[in-house]
């Protein structure tokens, strides 16, 4: 078990600093910072003082070095575009990216479970069926597509619900939150089902598939036999031996979630992190889009990480597998 | 060399398409309505798309041919649609309707070259990672672990917008294809990787194979004539879901303003920028190139279901 640990940390390690390679090569790519810092007339005497004092004289494994130092302390530099600093503002927009995904999550969990259910057992019947062939559909249709459909849907023609923005906002200590207000809560629900669309049918297609194996074991079977009404046999006794892997894939898929977000907060000009990126992307603001990546990246690999120590905790076969 | 054995072939067999109609894949094509229907939807899309200079009423790269009066002109059946404007116009009076043809030739495009792109590495470095293991196949699969651990749409943003930002302005337009093209392919490879290494590791140890080697068959040759072919079905179902994959993110990246660039425009870039007229009442802008990706990309989906299910020895 041990052993299984170091060698799952030393995978995400491993991955964190492949990451932020990358976000450092992004740097060196985009241009001398010298020349963006200084101005036409700067005396070479100037240029070089510049250059000693950002640590560019140095060599590239030493500079690689620093930077993964400071990234490591929170420290990615300030902003080229407002001279802000940069984890401050990623920290400022991360409760809007953060209740986006969560709200996406639990609808994905509240619709796709009950779907997966029925479809599993009313196999034969039109309305499974009929789920089955949207869900090939829902896997297919572009997320930024569904956003806009739904804008123009409820937003335009029926003008039911905003269609951008977060609305009112109420501040616990730093957390921003826009659940606690009526056009926050208005404000969230399409970005959410648009975000969750993708993660419905795969909570459902995984359901699915996990009650059908289940529903032929020897114990229900049994308890069949027992007659044991059909509701409580499907939910609470083959149901239940589904969630250990819904609960997995969720949790792994939210890290996923949160990056891809920011192609729902592009539609719905939701103030997230993802709207950052994209507004930094476009100004070539080099240390946001290193700071996001490198973000989005440790939340990811944290999350996968822990995953799947947890089933090898949950699951004695995992470790031996491993080797 | 396949030019000369072809002629033979055909002499002392059956040709290969009475052959093909007569295979167990045929059948349960024709026996299934959505993979037949997906197949002529997407024929159809093809179609158009090839022939878009003959079918479209107007060339919308040729800013000649646009009339500002013609600007936001509705569909035809709606009251103030004219002809030859089909589904409308957008803000510059160009047609919707070529717009679109134009774009899906864009956009298949891109998809069809990233995935071949992607085939390419993957099949090398899934024959070289199984055929030698040792440190090749660490390097390899190490590189694709970390690859696949970083989302894919941050990984295809970053790569297409710094090197956007780095092309020479001479160079933007041809080279804007081919860095989406490479963005789209660096995480995609991983994939045939994977499954031609698996695939491999099990030939590598089979008696052709084996023997093969003993009469001194060069690697090379052994890994691309021998073995490649024994693990090209699952490769087969995984690009065809591929490529609907790759249509999607150069959807979304140029959706993004970080892929096709507006004067290319693919169906990505039209929805980008008819989004921006959401608001002002002139929705078809948006909503016909939207609901073309969507055919596009559902109608390539489908097929990849039906060819994963049909291929899978499992089910028959």
């Amino acid at each position: 078990m041990l052993a299984f640990l170091i060698k799952r940390l030393a995978n995400a390690i491993f991955v964190m600093l492949s990451v932020s390679f990358i976000a450092f090569m992004i740097f060196r790519f985009v241009g001398d910072p010298v020349e963006l810092m200084l101005n036409e007339q700067a005396t070479q005497v100037q240029r070089d003082e510049l250059r000693t004092r950002l640590g560019l004289d140095q060599s590239f494994i030493i500079q690689f070095g620093t930077f993964v130092s400071n990234a490591s302390k929170g420290d990615f530099g300030i902003s080229f575009r407002n001279q802000q600093d940069v984890l401050a503002m990623i920290a400022e927009r991360f409760p809007a990216t953060f209740e986006l995904v969560i709200v996406a999550t639990l609808i994905s969990l509240i619709v796709g479970i009950p779907m997966g259910v029925i479809t599993a057992i009313r196999r034969q019947t039109w309305y499974a069926e009929t789920m089955q062939f949207t869900s090939i559909i829902g896997v297919s249709l572009p997320s930024f597509v569904v956003g806009i459909g739904l804008i123009l849907i409820f937003s335009v023609w029926l003008g039911w619900f905003p269609a951008f923005g977060r609305g009112d906002t109420v501040n616990i200590g730093w957390w921003s939150t826009g659940l606690l207000t009526h056009s926050g809560r208005m404000s969230i629900i399409l970005p959410a089902l648009s975000l969750s669309l993708f993660q419905i049918t795969l909570v459902m297609r995984l359901v699915r598939a996990e009650m059908l194996e289940v529903l032929r074991s020897d114990f229900i079977k049994f308890a069949r036999a027992r007659g044991v009404p059909a509701r409580i046999i499907h939910f609470r006794h083959a149901l239940r031996n589904c969630l250990m892997p819904v609960v997995t894939m969720t949790a792994m898929q939210i890290g996923g979630l949160i990056a891809f977000a920011l192609v729902t907060e592009t539609v719905f000009q939701w103030p997230g992190m993802g709207l950052l990126f994209i507004q930094a992307v476009t100004f070539v603001d080099v240390p946001i889009m290193a700071a996001y990546l490198c973000i989005v990246a440790l939340i990811f690999v944290v999350l996968n990480t822990l995953v799947d120590i947890s089933y090898a905790i949950i699951d004695p076969r995992l470790r031996g597998a491993e080797k | 060399m396949t030019e000369l054995q072809v002629p033979s072939a055909a002499k002392s067999q059956p040709g290969r398409i009475a052959r093909f109609l007569d295979s167990d894949l045929w059948w349960s094509f024709k026996s299934s309505k959505s993979a037949v229907g997906a197949a002529i939807t997407l024929g159809l899309v093809i179609a158009a798309a090839l022939l878009a200079p003959v079918l479209s009423p107007q060339n919308p790269y040729d800013l000649a041919s646009l009339e500002l009066w013609n600007a936001e002109l509705p569909p035809i059946w709606m009251e103030g649609g004219q002809m030859p404007f089909l589904l409308g116009t957008d803000v510059q009076g160009r047609d919707i309707l070529s717009g679109i043809l134009y774009g899906t030739r864009i956009s298949i495009f891109i998809g069809l070259a990233s995935v071949v792109v992607s085939l390419a590495i993957g099949i090398v470095a899934g024959l070289m990672a199984g055929f030698y293991g040792g440190w090749v196949d660490n390097v390899l699969m190490r590189v694709g672990d970390v690859l696949l651990s970083i989302p894919i749409i941050l990984v295809a943003i970053l790569v297409s917008s710094v090197a956007q930002a780095l092309l020479p302005p001479e160079l933007r337009e041809a080279g804007i294809s081919i860095v989406l093209v490479l963005a789209i392919a660096m995480y995609s490879w991983v994939q045939y990787a994977r499954v031609v290494r698996a695939q491999t590791m099990v030939e590598r140890r089979k008696e052709y194979v084996q023997a093969s080697r003993l009469v001194g068959t060069p690697a090379r040759r052994l890994m691309l004539k021998h073995i490649l072919p024994n693990t090209l079905t699952p490769v087969f179902v995984t690009a065809t879901l591929n490529f609907g994959l790759a249509i999607l993110i150069e959807a979304t990246l140029s959706f993004l303003g970080v892929g096709m660039p507006p004067d290319q425009p693919s169906l990505g870039t039209l929805i980008r920028v008819g989004n921006q007229y959401l608001f002002s009442g002139s929705w078809w802008i948006v909503l016909f190139p939207s609901i073309q990706l969507c055919i596009l990309v559902v109608s390539v989906n489908m097929l990849g279901d039906w060819l994963r299910d049909a291929l899978n020895p499992k089910l028959r």
